[in-house]
């Protein structure tokens, strides 16, 4: 299969809800070295708040519509607007199609980064989500561009992730509360960019597994 | 340390819900969204709305700075965690006179964001809506980034003299103009003894090793510029001094308030400790105390600590600290 459909992928953003859930300590433990130490503790609310609002019948756009509410409305935080603004512009390049194939896949991904840097001023490099989103994103596209297939684009765009949240590891950080640490932020991850690869990560193996098993 | 709490998902409700019945002959919830404290004065016509907000944990502030001819709306956030926009903009809303709003807050990467976003929203009813960001945390960058600095208790000088600008009938500008020539005049510094700990997380974000101390710590743990061993009290209030002084370079005479306060965990008599020889050391650097605070007027959870602010002064400044005002957390001409 080539695509999914959007109808009852409400599902995916249910389990990657979930995995946001089951790593809250994590997350909070991370953000604790070098921040205040409640990324896990908001966005594990958030999440999964928006996962109980959410049917699982519900499509992949209605879901990420919910998520972003909650996340703009509940949450607050740092975390509020920018995953806030990055699901709700995922869920407007969405609209209403049936089918999400790599292309419209693609295009969501896109809207998301943009919504991200729009209300944030963070670049690539400090230490941010962006780290691994930016990556994650022109990977899927360039493999896209180069014709690769939907799933092996996803698998790629997993790597760049992963590889993306690695990266922060050894940076400093230049915004947000830890860039007043100056040197002393390095060797530790960032928060954001570790929650982020968990939610590009869901988003490839849930979309994967229904590709295969479609 | 052992606390009190029911389930730490509530803490911020039952916190507003304590403060709102503790306090309801100055402040009261909003009807509309229970993480808006307001002030029992708020929104009266044809004068400027002043508007804080913030995550909470910092007990009195934010949410005890409401009240008389101090702020009309506080956001209130979760723990340690800026309000949403959506609270951002309800506050706006309740604040609002008709004569704009001054939303007078910390700098940190949430509000900014939060504020920037509640305050498109408050333009499409029509609301002007002006900021001040409070950056008076020295250590927390050069003198010459200022705009990176954190916000700590300076907020509390720049809501006293936004909201008595206020109080006095200026318009927007005026408030914007008072509250941020408190600020500029601001310079604040923080020692961290011990860490804190978020209910819900359940141990310290951060450790200080027994014997050590934390030079510039921020409100919230953020690790301060330099650790060492832990000082004399004597030797701590004079590296405070220092570091304030050192950033302000005041003309010899000049006249400042002084604020010092507990960071939640240290006694206050220990405060007193700090202030009998901080007053002393900033007199003999030629400067003249006109009013000081002392006691836990912006906290950060369960932190051992202490800030120490310093506003310099002016004739403007000084007859805008004197104006009445009734506040849970400040008190002025009663």
């Amino acid at each position: 299969m080539t695509s999914i459909p959007n109808a009852g992928a409400a599902q995916i953003l249910r389990e990657i809800s979930a995995t946001i859930v089951e790593n809250k300590a994590w997350l909070s433990e991370i953000d604790g070295k070098i921040g205040d130490g409640d990324h896990g503790v908001n966005m594990a609310k958030g999440f999964g708040r928006a996962a109980e609002r959410t049917p699982p019948d519900a499509s992949l756009t209605e879901a990420l519509q919910t998520l972003s509410d909650v996340l703009m409305a509940e949450i607050g935080g740092s975390m509020g607007p920018l995953y806030g603004m990055m699901f709700s512009d995922m869920a407007d390049a969405l609209g209403d199609i049936d089918q999400i194939d790599a292309t419209s896949f693609a295009r969501m991904l896109r809207a998301g980064l943009d919504g991200v840097q729009e209300i944030g001023s963070a670049k690539k490099g400090d230490k941010t989500l962006l780290d691994t989103l930016i990556p994650a994103v022109e990977t899927f596209e360039a493999h896209l561009a180069m014709g690769d297939s939907f799933g092996v684009s996803l698998a790629a765009m997993r790597k760049a992730a992963q590889d993306g949240r690695d990266s922060t590891l050894d940076m400093v950080a230049r915004i947000g509360r830890s860039a007043r640490l100056g040197e002393r932020s390095r060797g530790v991850l960032d928060a954001g960019a570790s929650s982020c690869a968990l939610i590009l990560s869901g988003f490839a193996d849930e979309i994967t597994a229904r590709l295969e098993n479609a | 340390m052992q606390r009190f709490f029911n389930n730490p998902d509530d803490i911020v409700d039952e916190t507003v819900a304590g403060f709102v019945r503790a306090h309801r002959n100055m402040v009261r919830q909003s009807p509309e969204n229970p993480r808006v404290v307001l002030s029992n004065w708020a929104g009266k016509p044809g004068r400027v709305g002043v508007v804080t907000g913030g995550g909470s944990g910092h007990e009195p502030a934010f949410i005890g700075y409401a009240g008389r001819n101090m702020v009309d709306s506080v956001a209130v956030g979760e723990l340690f965690s800026s309000p949403t926009a959506k609270t951002f903009h309800d506050a706006i809303r309740a604040a609002d006179g008709g004569a704009g709003v001054a939303v007078l807050y910390g700098n940190y990467a949430g509000d900014n964001m939060n504020v920037k976003m509640a305050r498109k929203m408050a333009a499409k009813d029509g609301v002007t809506v002006e900021t001040v960001v409070a950056n008076d945390d020295v250590c927390s960058a050069p003198l010459e980034e200022r705009e990176k600095r954190r916000g700590v208790a300076g907020e509390i000088f720049m809501w006293k003299i936004g909201a008595a600008k206020a109080a006095q009938g200026a318009d927007l500008t005026g408030v914007i103009a008072a509250a941020q020539k408190a600020i500029d005049n601001c310079r604040s510094v923080g020692v961290g003894l011990g860490p804190c700990t978020l209910p819900a997380v359940g141990h310290p974000n951060f450790q200080i090793e027994p014997g050590k101390m934390e030079v510039g710590i921020g409100h919230h743990g953020e690790p301060g510029a330099r650790v060492e061993d832990l000082g004399r009290a004597n030797d701590v209030a004079d590296d405070m001094v220092k570091i304030v002084l050192d950033d302000h370079d005041l003309p010899e005479g000049s006249e400042v308030a002084v604020l010092v306060s507990g960071l939640g965990a240290t006694p206050i008599n220990e405060l007193y400790v700090l202030y009998d020889r901080i007053e002393q050391q900033i007199e003999a650097r030629g400067l003249k105390v006109w009013r000081p605070y002392v006691g836990n007027y912006f906290t950060s959870l369960d932190m051992v600590g202490a800030t120490l602010t310093v506003m310099a002064l002016d004739d403007e400044l000084k007859s805008l600290l004197e104006v009445p005002c009734a506040c849970p957390a400040l008190q002025e001409g009663q």
